[in-house]
């Protein structure tokens, strides 16, 4: 039980806190399950879970079952398409295909969503161990995300020990690093990348989040917290960089409210541009304080999201270095 | 105040550092198990976990009671006027900023009020007291997040300095005449080095930032935190109960998913008995600086009414909401004063505006 179903462990680490692990977790597991893989995304922040907001399910409770604990599915996975119907967004997405993807978190046990978990280390550390034993994935799962707090503490310690006596060799594939450009937060994820060395986690490559913010006024994209820290941090430390995520509020209200992201005409990501009529209906883009809930999965409303085109890039960069190690 | 390198009563920072908890927890042969008492706890080798356990001899004649450190703590800190603890459930929302801004503000703009005191609170040297009217409140700044230390950095830039040991204790990093800051990122060698510490190494070094450094006579003294509700602020908390703590601030962002963070850390607050003094409002709103544009966004969206409503429903005082200003971070980045090299930017007014309000609710009066 519990980790034999998993083909691939990567760890999302970062020294900093707030530079958006959790929402880099969730867009590559979405990714990753819009790739055709079966994901699973385990969620080790036990003093602040946040994993069942950012998938909408924080309703939803774990349940128990003969030998562990039952993750909560997101979605199934879809493989091949279904009927046409008559709008162009509805139809471009009846023809996309995914993997399954469940998730597993502190935050399903709790009972109350603003209750706080104040807990030692000793219980922190059985707790990470509970949940990486006995969560019962389900069978071939291609991709485990496990989402940290920060720092280099407890959990880190309790999840890699854990993995080194639990994880077939091979199993953990690495770690992708999250950083955001300031210096503030480079000389934090240092730190973590130095964990990783001495650990001996193969550090996969390094993601810089929040790296500019382009107004939905103007299109003027504004470094809100400078540019290109990341990068030369990558650098420094010979690792892989693989790629700036700007900051993009249709993102935030994808998640806060599951609005379908628009953007204003013109607006460019990777070459392409995401704006108007480009990815979605002219007709969704609503007034924001007047929208009417759109009932599609976040999966599908996801390819809509101008971050989208660059995570399918990070990806799949990860996806061949892992995979194709493995063969 | 040259420091003597040949002081005997206190350890060097770099020993520390590896060293573990001197008294207790006592030493344990193996791991706690998962529903262990605590070793320190008067449950300790006597709770139904313990039955079975190697470390149940250990712990039952271990001795009990009150950390006898902590009469010590509070000698200590006899100087230290007022306590603000800065907390957060979510990480990156600007704990360490605000922190840092606010010690600055404290100790560098502000002057200390004339001091019209009334009714029995008496003063030791009500002379004394009258001519420093016109100085800068003495502030100390304590960093407790020791996996990821961001305030030297905020405060001094690259010039970090070594700790110096004296006679009386550790010797506080002087950022200004009136700041001193304590963090563990003076004692690493390698600036980048990992601190890959679980639970008791981390109280143990807490424990003796408030034990050891000499801090003086201070005004006040900010403690920063790490994200969470785990060892580091249960520490803090015990530690501190003798000696007092004024209360604390709770620093978020206006998207829901830091708010569910911060009502976690409410919680937190009162079943520590922690007064809250109220909660700021970080990086609300952003002014495009396109001289064309101008125009104010949400980059991270009130979806939920923001602190304001947090607030509101809790019956916590609101502080104030401090716009998105790159400035600040790039002033952070090289140890720069925000509000002294922006005063008149709308971040830097309203930071003032939550420092004055702060400094009222603890009966810390000042003068901009």
């Amino acid at each position: 039980m519990g980790l034999e179903n998993v083909k691939h462990i990567i760890l999302v680490l970062s020294g900093k806190g707030g530079v958006g692990k959790s929402s880099i977790t969730t867009q590559l597991a979405l990714t990753l399950s819009l790739q055709g893989r079966s994901v699973g995304v385990l969620d080790v922040d036990l003093t602040g879970p946040n994993i069942p907001r950012f998938f909408g399910i924080e309703a939803k409770k774990v349940t128990q079952a003969a030998g562990g604990l039952v993750p909560v599915v997101v979605h199934e996975g879809r493989d091949k398409t279904i009927g046409i119907a008559n709008g162009s967004t509805k139809k471009r997405r009846d023809n996309l295909t995914f993997g399954s993807l469940s998730c597993m978190s502190l935050g399903f046990i709790l009972s109350s969503r603003s209750s706080a978990v104040i807990w030692r280390g000793p219980k922190k550390t059985a707790m990470v161990r509970q949940f990486l034993t006995s969560t019962l994935w389900p069978a071939n799962l291609d991709y485990l995300l496990i989402d940290t707090p920060p720092g280099t503490s407890d959990e880190h310690i309790s999840l890699l020990e854990t993995l080194l006596k639990e994880a077939m060799p091979g199993q953990l594939a690495g770690a992708v690093v999250v950083t955001t450009p300031q210096a503030i937060s480079t000389s934090d994820v240092k730190k973590e990348l130095n964990f990783c060395v001495k650990t001996n986690v193969k550090v996969l490559g390094i993601v810089e989040n929040m790296s500019g913010f382009v107004c939905p006024h103007c299109r003027e994209c504004t470094n809100v917290f400078s540019k290109g820290g990341g990068e030369v941090m990558a650098r420094e430390f010979g690792k892989p960089f693989l790629g700036s995520v700007p900051i993009d509020p249709a993102f935030v209200m994808l998640i806060e409210e599951g609005k379908l992201p628009t953007y204003p005409e013109g607006t460019m990501v990777e070459g392409v541009d995401v704006g108007g009529a480009g990815l979605a209906d002219v007709s969704e883009a609503q007034d924001p304080d007047n929208y009417v809930p759109d009932d599609g999965l976040l999966v599908e409303k996801y390819t809509s999201c101008s971050l989208y085109p660059i995570f399918d890039g990070i990806v799949k960069r990860l996806v061949l270095d892992v995979e194709g190690e493995a063969s | 105040m040259a420091p003597t390198l040949e002081a005997d009563l206190t350890e060097p920072p770099s020993e520390a550092l590896n060293a573990n908890l001197k008294a207790a927890p006592p030493k344990l042969v193996a791991p706690e198990p998962e529903h262990c008492p605590g070793p320190e706890s008067d449950q300790a080798g006597k709770g139904d976990a313990c039955d079975g356990c190697p470390n149940q001899a250990i712990c039952a004649t271990a001795p009990k009671g009150p950390d006898p450190d902590i009469p010590i703590i509070t000698e200590r800190l006899s100087g230290v006027k007022h306590k603000v603890l800065v907390l957060s459930g979510k990480g990156g929302v600007g704990k360490s900023t605000f922190s840092a801004l606010f010690a600055q503000a404290f100790s560098t703009l502000l002057r200390k009020k004339k001091i019209r005191r009334g009714d029995g609170d008496v003063e030791d040297n009500a002379e004394e007291e009258e001519e420093e009217d016109d100085t800068p409140p003495t502030v100390g700044i304590m960093d407790t997040d020791l996996c990821g230390p961001s305030i030297p950095r905020m405060l001094l830039g690259d010039n970090l300095q070594d700790i110096h040991t004296t006679s009386s204790g550790w010797e506080p990093v002087w950022a200004s005449d009136t700041l001193a800051v304590m963090s563990i990122q003076f004692m690493l060698e390698d600036p980048d080095a990992a601190v890959i510490w679980r639970g008791p190494k981390k109280n143990g070094l807490i424990k003796r930032f408030l034990k050891d450094v000499e801090w003086g006579k201070l005004d006040l003294l900010v403690v920063d935190t790490p994200p969470g509700t785990s060892d580091e602020h249960l520490s803090i908390q015990s530690f501190l109960k003798e000696a007092g703590v004024d209360g604390a601030v709770l620093v978020t962002t206006p998207q829901e998913v830091a708010l569910l963070d911060v009502r976690r850390e409410l919680d937190f607050c009162r079943k520590a008995g922690i007064r809250v003094i109220g909660i700021v409002e970080n990086m609300s709103g952003f002014v495009c600086p396109n001289v064309k544009c101008g125009r104010e966004s949400q980059i991270f969206r009130p979806t939920t009414g923001g602190a304001r409503k947090l607030c509101k429903d809790e019956g916590v005082l609101f502080l104030g909401s401090v716009p998105l200003d790159p400035r600040i971070g790039m002033a952070c980045d090289f140890g720069e004063s925000f509000l002294e090299a922006f005063p008149e930017s709308v971040a830097a007014k309203r930071i003032t505006e939550v420092v004055g309000l702060v400094g009222e609710s603890i009966g810390l009066e000042v003068v901009t």
